[in-house]
C-alpha cells in the first residue's frame, strides 16, 4: 500500500502529451492567431487570440484546447486522443472563420484576414496528436480509407456553409472561381493520365526485364539516368522537339498538341514516372518464391498462364506500391508544369509567388498539399488490402 | 549508375571520368561548347549562358545541396538514435508516420508558403530540401540501427560496455553504411529539387533554365539541365564508392534500398 507514494501524488503523464501540452501553452503565449491586411500585399499586423474574436467563440477555442492538452497529458486511451485532437480542429478550422468576419467586419471592402503563425502551430499539435494516435490503434486499410472520406466531407461542409468566405484564401477563390476549376481539372489530369500513361508503359516494360535478363540493366540504367534530369529542365527540353512535331504533324496539332502547354508537362510526368513503375514490376516478380512458379508449372500452366494468374497477382502489392510512389510524386511535380505554361495549381503558386500576394500561394499550395496527403493514405490502404499474408513487403 | 550491370566495371568507369572531364570542361571553358550549343538557337541569341557565371551557380547548387543534406542527416540520425533507445522507444511508430507526412508535401508548395516567413532566396530553398532529405536518412538511420543481430548487442553489452560505448563504438559504426545509403538517396533528390529553388530566387543551376524558358532558349535549358544531371549522378556513383569501402571496413554488405 505504502511501497511507491512517489507515484500516486503525481499521475503518470504521457511523454509525448508533456511536448505537446508545453507546445500548446506556448504557442497560446506567444504566437498571434491571425493576421490582418488592409489590403491583399501590404505586411500585415498580427492579432492575439483575445483581440481575433468575440469572448463567445475564444471560451469555445480556449475550452476545447484544455480538454486536447489534457487529454494527450494523462495516459488516456488512443479513441480519446483522437476524438479530443479531431474536436480540438474542428473548433479551430470554425473558429479561423468566425475570426475572420470578425476583423474584416466593418473595415474596407479589400482589407484581408488570414490565419497566422498561432493558428497553424495549433493546427500542427493537434494534427501531430491525431497522427499519434491513429498511429497507436493502427486502423484497418478501411477504415484508414473511411477516415480520408470523412475528413473530405468535413472540408466539404465547411467549404459549403460560407463559414470561411471571409478569409482571404477563400477571397482570392472568388476572384478566380472559373479559372480555379478549370487549374483543378488540368492538375488532376496531368497527375493521373500521366500515371495512367505510365502504368499501361510501365507495366508491360517491367514483364519484359524479368523475362529477358539482357534488356533489365540497360532500360533501368536509362530510366535511372532520366530521374536526374530536374523537372524543369526536363519540362523545358521537351518543348522545342514537341513544337517541331505538331508543326509537322497536323494530326498532332488537332488533338492539341503543342510545344508549350500541358503536352510537354504530360510526357515529362510520363517519363518520370515510368522507372519506380518498372523498378517495383521487377522487383515484384523477381520476389516470388521459385517454389511457387515451379508448382505452376507443376499444375501444367503454360508461361502465359503462370503469369497473368500466379506471378502478376502476387506481384500486385509490390507494383501498386510503386503506382503510390508516382502518384503522390506526380500531383507534387504537376505544379511545376504552370512554369511552361502546362496549367494545374501551380498557377496560383507561381502568381502568387510572383505579386508576394502569399494567398494566392495558399489557394494553389493548399489543394496540392490535401490532394497528395490523401493519395498517399489512400494508396497506402490499397497496397495493405492487396498484399496477402505472407507475401513479403515491397520495397522501393 | 545504378548497378552497372549489362556493361563491364570498367567501361562504368571510363564513362564516368568522361562525364567528369567534361563537366569540368563545360564549367571552366564553357565557350568550348557554344559551336555544338549554338545549332539550338535561333537570331544569334547566345548560346552560352550569359548572365551569370555557370561555375559559380554550381558551386552555390553544391553548396545549398550539401548543407540541406547534412543538417538533415544530423536531425535524422539524432532522431533515429533517440527513438532506439528505451527511453524514446514509444516515439518510433510516430515519428515514422511523421516522416512519412513530411515526404508528401510537395516541394514547389513547401518552397512558396516558406517565403513569407524566411523570404526570397536560398532559406526557402534550405527548408524544402532539408523537409525531403529527412524520410530518405531517417528511415535508413533505423533500418541500420535497428537491424544488427541480436549478438553483436549481446557481445558488446558482454564486454562491459555501458550504453553510450555501445551506441558509439558499436553500433554507429555498424550502422554507417546503411545510413550512407540514406544520405546518398536524399542527396540526389536535394540537388534536382534544388533547381526549383531558382523560382524563388535561389542562386541555383534552375536560374540558368528558368532563363532559358523566359526567352524559349533552348541551349539554356539543356546546359542547365545536364549539369544537374551530371552532378547528380556522378555523387550517386562517388557516394556508392564511398559505402563500399565503409561496409568493407566494417565487415557488412550494404544493403542499397
Amino acid at each position: 500500500m505504502i511501497a511507491s507514494p512517489r507515484h500516486k501524488v503525481l499521475p503518470a503523464l504521457d511523454k509525448l502529451g508533456v511536448f505537446i501540452a508545453i507546445g500548446l501553452l506556448a504557442t497560446l503565449g506567444f504566437a498571434p492567431l491571425m493576421v490582418f491586411r488592409a489590403n491583399r500585399i501590404v505586411l500585415g499586423e498580427t492579432v492575439d487570440i483575445a483581440q481575433a474574436m468575440p469572448p463567445g467563440p475564444m471560451v469555445v477555442l480556449l475550452a476545447s484546447i484544455g480538454v486536447a492538452g489534457v487529454a494527450a497529458l494523462l495516459k488516456t486511451s488512443a479513441m480519446m486522443r483522437l476524438i479530443a485532437s479531431l474536436a480540438a480542429i474542428a473548433v479551430l478550422a470554425w473558429v479561423v472563420g468566425v475570426s475572420a468576419s470578425f476583423l474584416v467586419e466593418g473595415a474596407d471592402a479589400v482589407a484581408r484576414a488570414s490565419p497566422a503563425s498561432g493558428f497553424w502551430l495549433l493546427f500542427g499539435i493537434f494534427a501531430l496528436m491525431a497522427t499519434d494516435a491513429l498511429t497507436r490503434m493502427d486502423p484497418k486499410p478501411s477504415l484508414r480509407i473511411g477516415l480520408v472520406l470523412l475528413a473530405g466531407l468535413a472540408l466539404a461542409a465547411f467549404l459549403a456553409s460560407g463559414i470561411w468566405d471571409d478569409l482571404s484564401v477563400m477571397r482570392e477563390y472568388e476572384n478566380r472561381a472559373g479559372s480555379f476549376a478549370r487549374e483543378a481539372r488540368r492538375h488532376l489530369f496531368l497527375a493521373f493520365g500521366s500515371l495512367f500513361m505510365a502504368a499501361l508503359a510501365g507495366i508491360p516494360l517491367g514483364i519484359l526485364c524479368h523475362q529477358v535478363r539482357a534488356v533489365r540493366g540497360p532500360v533501368l540504367s536509362v530510366l535511372n539516368i532520366m530521374q536526374t534530369v530536374p523537372s524543369i529542365a526536363l519540362f523545358g527540353l521537351l518543348i522545342a522537339p514537341l513544337s517541331w512535331l505538331s508543326t509537322e504533324l497536323p494530326i498532332l496539332r488537332a488533338i492539341g498538341v503543342s510545344g508549350i502547354g500541358a503536352a510537354p508537362a504530360f510526357i515529362a510526368l510520363f517519363f518520370y514516372s515510368l522507372l519506380p513503375v518498372v523498378a517495383n514490376t521487377v522487383t515484384g516478380l523477381a520476389g516470388i518464391p521459385a517454389n511457387v512458379s515451379e508448382a505452376a508449372t507443376g499444375m501444367g500452366m503454360t508461361e502465359r498462364q503462370r503469369l497473368f494468374s500466379v506471378k502478376l497477382p502476387l506481384a500486385f502489392p509490390v507494383i501498386l506500391t510503386g503506382i503510390r510512389i508516382v502518384l503522390v510524386q506526380n500531383i507534387g511535380l504537376a505544379t511545376i508544369a504552370a512554369l511552361i505554361g502546362g496549367g494545374g495549381f501551380g498557377v496560383f503558386v507561381f502568381q502568387g509567388v510572383g505579386q508576394t500576394a502569399m494567398d494566392l500561394v495558399l489557394l494553389g499550395a493548399l489543394p496540392t498539399v490535401t490532394l497528395a496527403f490523401a493519395a498517399a493514405v489512400i494508396m497506402d490502404a490499397l497496397v495493405d488490402i492487396m498484399r496477402p499474408s505472407g507475401v513479403q513487403k515491397g520495397s522501393q | 549508375m545504378g548497378g552497372s550491370s549489362g556493361m563491364t566495371i570498367t567501361t562504368a568507369r571510363l564513362l564516368r571520368a568522361v562525364t567528369l572531364v567534361v563537366l569540368l570542361i563545360f564549367l571552366f571553358r564553357p565557350e568550348t561548347f557554344e559551336p555544338m550549343l549554338a545549332l539550338l538557337v535561333a537570331n544569334n541569341a547566345p548560346a552560352i549562358y550569359n548572365q551569370g557565371s555557370l561555375l559559380s551557380l554550381t558551386i552555390s547548387h553544391l553548396a545549398i545541396a550539401i548543407a540541406a543534406t547534412a543538417a538533415a542527416a544530423l536531425i535524422s540520425v539524432g532522431f533515429a538514435i533517440l527513438v532506439t533507445r528505451d527511453f524514446g522507444r514509444e516515439f518510433l511508430p510516430l515519428s515514422r508516420s511523421v516522416a512519412n507526412i513530411g515526404q508528401t508535401f510537395p516541394p514547389v508548395a513547401v518552397l512558396a508558403l516558406a517565403v513569407p516567413i524566411v523570404g526570397f532566396g536560398t532559406k526557402p530553398t534550405l527548408i524544402a530540401l532539408f523537409l525531403y532529405a529527412l524520410l530518405p536518412i531517417f528511415e535508413n538511420a533505423l533500418t541500420g540501427l535497428t537491424g544488427l543481430a541480436p549478438t553483436v548487442r549481446e557481445a558488446a553489452r558482454g564486454v562491459g560496455m555501458t550504453g553510450f560505448q555501445r551506441l558509439l563504438r558499436v553500433e554507429l559504426p555498424l550502422a554507417f553504411p546503411v545510413i550512407l545509403t540514406g544520405i546518398r538517396l536524399a542527396f540526389v533528390i536535394s540537388l534536382g529539387t534544388a533547381t526549383i529553388g531558382s523560382t524563388v530566387a535561389a542562386p541555383t543551376l534552375g536560374e540558368v533554365i528558368i532563363a532559358g524558358l523566359l526567352s524559349s532558349n533552348t541551349a539554356f535549358v539543356l546546359q542547365g539541365g545536364i549539369i544537374v544531371a551530371a552532378l547528380a549522378v556522378l555523387s550517386y556513383d562517388g557516394l556508392t564508392a564511398l559505402e563500399r569501402l565503409t561496409a568493407r571496413r566494417t565487415g557488412r554488405v550494404a544493403t542499397a534500398v
